[in-house]
Protein backbone atom coordinates (compact mmCIF):
# COMPACT_ATOMS: atom_id res chain seq x y z
CA UNK A 1 0.00 0.00 0.00
CA UNK A 2 1.58 3.61 -1.22
CA UNK A 3 1.30 6.08 1.25
CA UNK A 4 1.57 10.06 0.46
CA UNK A 5 3.31 12.66 3.18
CA UNK A 6 2.96 16.51 3.10
CA UNK A 7 6.62 17.19 4.04
CA UNK A 8 8.56 20.91 3.83
CA UNK A 9 11.99 19.26 2.77
CA UNK A 10 13.00 16.32 1.08
CA UNK A 11 15.08 14.24 3.82
CA UNK A 12 14.05 11.81 6.47
CA UNK A 13 14.34 14.53 8.85
CA UNK A 14 12.21 16.54 8.01
CA UNK A 15 9.12 18.10 9.37
CA UNK A 16 5.26 17.42 8.41
CA UNK A 17 3.87 20.18 6.18
CA UNK A 18 1.24 21.82 7.57
CA UNK A 19 -0.56 22.57 4.25
CA UNK A 20 -1.26 19.21 1.71
CA UNK A 21 -1.63 21.70 -1.39
CA UNK A 22 1.45 24.01 -0.37
CA UNK A 23 3.69 21.75 1.26
CA UNK A 24 7.52 21.58 -0.73
CA UNK A 25 7.60 18.08 -1.27
CA UNK A 26 5.75 15.00 -1.48
CA UNK A 27 6.45 11.55 -0.08
CA UNK A 28 5.27 8.55 -1.51
CA UNK A 29 6.36 5.68 0.84
CA UNK A 30 5.14 1.85 -0.27
CA UNK A 31 4.59 0.23 2.65
CA UNK A 32 5.77 -3.52 1.26
CA UNK A 33 8.77 -2.37 -0.38
CA UNK A 34 9.57 -0.06 1.98
CA UNK A 35 10.72 2.39 -0.63
CA UNK A 36 10.42 6.20 -0.52
CA UNK A 37 10.07 8.98 -3.22
CA UNK A 38 10.27 12.45 -2.75
CA UNK A 39 8.73 14.32 -5.37
CA UNK A 40 8.87 17.93 -5.05
CA UNK A 41 5.33 20.17 -5.18
CA UNK A 42 5.31 21.75 -8.64
CA UNK A 43 2.00 24.13 -7.52
CA UNK A 44 3.46 25.44 -3.81
CA UNK A 45 3.11 28.57 -5.22
CA UNK A 46 0.08 28.82 -7.86
CA UNK A 47 -2.51 31.59 -7.29
CA UNK A 48 -5.11 28.86 -6.24
CA UNK A 49 -5.86 25.20 -7.22
CA UNK A 50 -2.74 24.15 -5.56
CA UNK A 51 -5.02 21.66 -3.83
CA UNK A 52 -6.51 19.94 -6.82
CA UNK A 53 -3.15 19.91 -8.92
CA UNK A 54 -2.17 18.29 -5.45
CA UNK A 55 -4.47 16.05 -5.54
CA UNK A 56 -3.65 14.91 -9.15
CA UNK A 57 -0.13 14.52 -8.87
CA UNK A 58 -0.99 12.32 -5.46
CA UNK A 59 -3.69 9.91 -7.37
CA UNK A 60 -1.95 9.26 -10.19
CA UNK A 61 0.64 7.38 -7.94
CA UNK A 62 -1.65 5.41 -6.99
CA UNK A 63 -1.71 6.16 -2.94
CA UNK A 64 -4.33 4.89 -0.78
CA UNK A 65 -3.55 7.48 2.20
CA UNK A 66 -2.34 10.86 2.52
CA UNK A 67 -1.15 12.45 5.60
CA UNK A 68 -0.59 16.14 6.14
CA UNK A 69 -0.97 18.74 9.13
CA UNK A 70 -4.08 19.94 7.23
CA UNK A 71 -6.04 19.73 4.43
CA UNK A 72 -8.05 22.86 2.31
CA UNK A 73 -11.59 22.77 2.29
CA UNK A 74 -11.88 21.74 -1.47
CA UNK A 75 -9.91 18.47 -1.06
CA UNK A 76 -12.28 16.77 1.23
CA UNK A 77 -15.02 16.14 -1.30
CA UNK A 78 -12.33 15.39 -3.60
CA UNK A 79 -10.75 12.90 -1.73
CA UNK A 80 -14.10 11.49 -0.31
CA UNK A 81 -14.94 10.43 -4.24
CA UNK A 82 -11.61 9.06 -5.46
CA UNK A 83 -11.47 6.90 -1.98
CA UNK A 84 -8.62 8.50 -0.64
CA UNK A 85 -8.18 8.09 2.97
CA UNK A 86 -6.66 11.39 5.03
CA UNK A 87 -5.24 11.46 8.08
CA UNK A 88 -4.18 14.96 9.33
CA UNK A 89 -1.41 14.83 12.64
CA UNK A 90 -1.91 18.14 14.35
CA UNK A 91 1.27 18.25 16.00
CA UNK A 92 3.79 19.84 13.28
CA UNK A 93 6.97 18.93 15.13
CA UNK A 94 6.56 15.35 13.71
CA UNK A 95 9.46 14.46 11.26
CA UNK A 96 8.91 11.83 8.62
CA UNK A 97 10.91 9.34 10.10
CA UNK A 98 8.52 9.22 13.04
CA UNK A 99 5.81 8.73 11.05
CA UNK A 100 7.30 6.24 8.57
CA UNK A 101 8.21 4.04 11.58
CA UNK A 102 4.51 4.37 13.03
CA UNK A 103 3.44 3.20 9.52
CA UNK A 104 5.41 0.15 9.81
CA UNK A 105 4.61 -0.93 13.33
CA UNK B 1 -28.61 33.14 -20.36
CA UNK B 2 -27.42 30.09 -18.83
CA UNK B 3 -29.37 28.16 -15.89
CA UNK B 4 -28.71 28.78 -12.51
CA UNK B 5 -25.99 26.83 -11.31
CA UNK B 6 -27.15 23.54 -9.61
CA UNK B 7 -26.58 23.47 -5.25
CA UNK B 8 -24.48 20.40 -4.61
CA UNK B 9 -26.24 17.31 -3.21
CA UNK B 10 -24.75 15.89 -0.14
CA UNK B 11 -24.49 11.68 -0.04
CA UNK B 12 -23.88 10.62 3.35
CA UNK B 13 -23.86 6.62 1.88
CA UNK B 14 -22.84 5.90 -1.35
CA UNK B 15 -24.49 2.84 -2.66
CA UNK B 16 -23.05 -0.80 -1.84
CA UNK B 17 -23.87 -1.62 -5.93
CA UNK B 18 -23.70 -0.37 -9.21
CA UNK B 19 -26.97 -1.25 -10.27
CA UNK B 20 -29.51 -3.61 -11.38
CA UNK B 21 -30.41 -6.41 -13.79
CA UNK B 22 -33.61 -7.91 -14.24
CA UNK B 23 -33.76 -11.80 -15.24
CA UNK B 24 -36.42 -13.89 -16.79
CA UNK B 25 -36.77 -11.63 -19.76
CA UNK B 26 -36.53 -12.09 -23.33
CA UNK B 27 -32.78 -11.27 -24.58
CA UNK B 28 -33.87 -7.93 -26.18
CA UNK B 29 -34.87 -6.71 -23.65
CA UNK B 30 -33.22 -5.53 -20.09
CA UNK B 31 -29.88 -4.61 -22.13
CA UNK B 32 -30.53 -0.52 -22.20
CA UNK B 33 -30.22 1.15 -19.07
CA UNK B 34 -31.81 3.88 -16.54
CA UNK B 35 -29.59 5.70 -15.13
CA UNK B 36 -30.25 6.56 -11.45
CA UNK B 37 -27.86 9.50 -10.10
CA UNK B 38 -26.48 9.22 -6.93
CA UNK B 39 -28.80 11.67 -5.33
CA UNK B 40 -31.68 9.95 -6.44
CA UNK B 41 -30.45 7.04 -4.93
CA UNK B 42 -30.20 8.76 -1.91
CA UNK B 43 -33.32 10.59 -1.83
CA UNK B 44 -34.94 7.31 -1.88
CA UNK B 45 -32.81 6.09 1.44
CA UNK B 46 -33.35 8.81 3.37
CA UNK B 47 -37.21 8.56 2.59
CA UNK B 48 -38.00 4.99 2.54
CA UNK B 49 -35.19 3.51 4.14
CA UNK B 50 -34.66 5.95 7.00
CA UNK B 51 -38.23 6.75 6.87
CA UNK B 52 -37.68 10.26 7.12
CA UNK B 53 -40.11 12.97 5.52
CA UNK B 54 -38.64 15.42 2.95
CA UNK B 55 -38.26 18.18 5.29
CA UNK B 56 -35.84 16.17 6.97
CA UNK B 57 -34.38 14.36 4.27
CA UNK B 58 -33.83 17.65 2.65
CA UNK B 59 -31.78 19.18 5.20
CA UNK B 60 -29.27 15.96 5.44
CA UNK B 61 -28.77 16.32 1.78
CA UNK B 62 -28.12 19.87 1.97
CA UNK B 63 -30.94 21.08 -0.44
CA UNK B 64 -34.17 22.91 -0.19
CA UNK B 65 -37.16 20.96 0.53
CA UNK B 66 -38.98 21.64 -3.27
CA UNK B 67 -35.66 20.31 -4.63
CA UNK B 68 -35.57 17.09 -2.52
CA UNK B 69 -39.36 16.30 -3.86
CA UNK B 70 -37.99 17.07 -7.19
CA UNK B 71 -34.90 14.74 -6.91
CA UNK B 72 -37.31 11.66 -5.13
CA UNK B 73 -39.95 11.99 -7.86
CA UNK B 74 -37.52 11.30 -10.61
CA UNK B 75 -35.80 9.00 -8.53
CA UNK B 76 -39.55 6.98 -8.14
CA UNK B 77 -40.30 7.55 -12.30
CA UNK B 78 -37.25 5.93 -13.42
CA UNK B 79 -37.55 3.01 -11.21
CA UNK B 80 -40.92 2.31 -12.43
CA UNK B 81 -39.76 2.92 -15.89
CA UNK B 82 -37.37 0.61 -15.37
CA UNK B 83 -39.58 -1.92 -13.21
CA UNK B 84 -42.52 -1.91 -16.20
CA UNK B 85 -40.10 -1.44 -19.09
CA UNK B 86 -37.81 -4.68 -17.77
CA UNK B 87 -35.10 -2.05 -17.75
CA UNK B 88 -31.29 -2.76 -16.06
CA UNK B 89 -30.85 0.45 -13.45
CA UNK B 90 -27.33 1.69 -13.11
CA UNK B 91 -26.76 4.36 -10.20
CA UNK B 92 -24.01 6.63 -11.82
CA UNK B 93 -23.54 10.41 -12.05
CA UNK B 94 -25.03 13.03 -10.83
CA UNK B 95 -23.99 16.73 -9.44
CA UNK B 96 -23.10 15.03 -5.47
CA UNK B 97 -20.27 15.19 -3.02
CA UNK B 98 -19.32 12.32 -0.70
CA UNK B 99 -19.27 13.06 3.00
CA UNK B 100 -17.33 10.70 5.51
CA UNK B 101 -16.53 11.64 9.48
CA UNK B 102 -13.76 12.15 11.23
CA UNK B 103 -12.14 9.47 13.56
CA UNK B 104 -9.69 10.87 15.79
CA UNK B 105 -7.21 8.59 17.69
CA UNK B 106 -6.51 9.26 21.19
CA UNK B 107 -2.98 7.06 21.33
CA UNK B 108 -0.80 8.86 18.62
CA UNK B 109 -3.40 12.38 18.60
CA UNK B 110 -4.45 11.88 14.74
CA UNK B 111 -7.42 12.38 13.31
CA UNK B 112 -8.88 10.44 9.87
CA UNK B 113 -11.29 9.86 7.80
CA UNK B 114 -12.77 6.37 6.56
CA UNK B 115 -13.51 6.93 2.88
CA UNK B 116 -14.99 3.29 2.62
CA UNK B 117 -18.31 3.26 4.56
CA UNK B 118 -18.56 -0.63 4.28
CA UNK B 119 -16.01 -1.39 6.43
CA UNK B 120 -16.05 -0.86 9.75
CA UNK B 121 -13.06 0.95 11.18
CA UNK B 122 -11.54 -0.08 14.99
CA UNK B 123 -7.89 0.39 14.28
CA UNK B 124 -5.81 3.73 14.12
CA UNK B 125 -4.31 3.88 10.19
CA UNK B 126 -1.16 5.53 11.54
CA UNK B 127 -0.44 3.47 14.79
CA UNK B 128 -2.54 0.70 14.53
CA UNK B 129 -4.04 1.20 18.20
CA UNK B 130 -7.34 0.41 18.76
CA UNK B 131 -8.51 3.89 21.16
CA UNK B 132 -9.96 5.34 18.26
CA UNK B 133 -13.48 8.10 19.43
CA UNK B 134 -15.84 7.42 16.33
CA UNK B 135 -17.69 10.33 15.33
CA UNK B 136 -21.00 11.25 16.45
CA UNK B 137 -21.46 14.71 14.67
CA UNK B 138 -23.72 12.83 11.85
CA UNK B 139 -25.96 11.32 14.56
CA UNK B 140 -26.11 14.96 16.30
CA UNK B 141 -27.09 16.87 12.69
CA UNK B 142 -29.39 13.90 11.92
CA UNK B 143 -31.50 14.44 15.15
CA UNK B 144 -31.20 18.15 15.14
CA UNK B 145 -32.84 17.23 11.13
CA UNK B 146 -35.77 15.07 12.52
CA UNK B 147 -36.60 17.29 15.29
CA UNK B 148 -36.11 20.34 13.83
CA UNK B 149 -38.93 18.92 11.26
CA UNK B 150 -40.91 16.28 13.33
CA UNK B 151 -44.78 17.28 13.35
CA UNK B 152 -46.22 18.15 16.74
CA UNK B 153 -50.00 18.50 16.91
CA UNK B 154 -50.19 21.69 19.48
CA UNK B 155 -53.41 22.54 21.82
CA UNK B 156 -54.07 26.30 20.73
CA UNK B 157 -55.83 27.56 24.19
CA UNK B 158 -53.36 25.49 26.59
CA UNK B 159 -50.57 24.81 25.21
CA UNK B 160 -50.47 20.80 25.13
CA UNK B 161 -48.14 18.95 22.58
CA UNK B 162 -47.95 15.30 21.20
CA UNK B 163 -46.64 14.24 18.14
CA UNK B 164 -48.52 14.14 14.96
CA UNK B 165 -49.78 10.87 13.63
CA UNK B 166 -49.39 10.97 9.66
CA UNK B 167 -52.62 10.46 7.96
CA UNK B 168 -54.62 11.60 10.74
CA UNK B 169 -55.54 15.80 10.68
CA UNK B 170 -54.97 17.30 13.82
CA UNK B 171 -58.15 19.21 14.22
CA UNK B 172 -59.89 15.75 14.68
CA UNK B 173 -58.31 14.94 17.87
CA UNK B 174 -58.90 16.67 21.01
CA UNK B 175 -57.01 17.60 23.64
CA UNK B 176 -56.93 15.30 26.54
CA UNK B 177 -56.42 18.15 29.28
CA UNK B 178 -58.86 21.00 28.27
CA UNK B 179 -60.68 19.46 25.48
CA UNK B 180 -60.47 21.52 22.66
CA UNK B 181 -59.40 21.16 18.89
CA UNK B 182 -56.05 20.06 18.15
CA UNK B 183 -53.86 22.34 15.68
CA UNK B 184 -50.74 21.40 13.34
CA UNK B 185 -48.25 23.15 14.83
CA UNK B 186 -46.63 26.34 13.28
CA UNK B 187 -49.68 26.49 10.86
CA UNK B 188 -51.51 29.56 10.65
CA UNK B 189 -54.33 28.92 13.36
CA UNK B 190 -52.06 28.32 16.02
CA UNK B 191 -49.71 31.54 15.40
CA UNK B 192 -52.29 33.03 17.93
CA UNK B 193 -51.80 31.19 20.69
CA UNK B 194 -47.00 31.43 19.86
CA UNK B 195 -47.50 34.91 20.03
CA UNK B 196 -49.14 35.31 23.18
Amino acid sequence: MRVAIASTGNSLESTISHHFGRCDYFVIYDTESKAIEYIPNPHKDAEEGAGQSAVQLVASRNVQKIISGDFGIKIKPLLDSLRIQMIVIKDNKKKINDIIEMLNH
Amino acid sequence: MSPRIRVLRKVSNPPLIKGFKPYGIASELGTEQVKLLYEEYEALRLCDYDMLNHHQASVMMGVSRPTFTRIYASALQKIAKAFVEGRQISIEGGKVYFDSDWYHCTSCGCYFNNPEKEKEVDTCPLCKSGQIIKPDNKDIEEDKAVKEFEDVCVCPDCGYEEVHKPGEPCGKNVCPRCHSYMKRKGSPYCRNFNNR
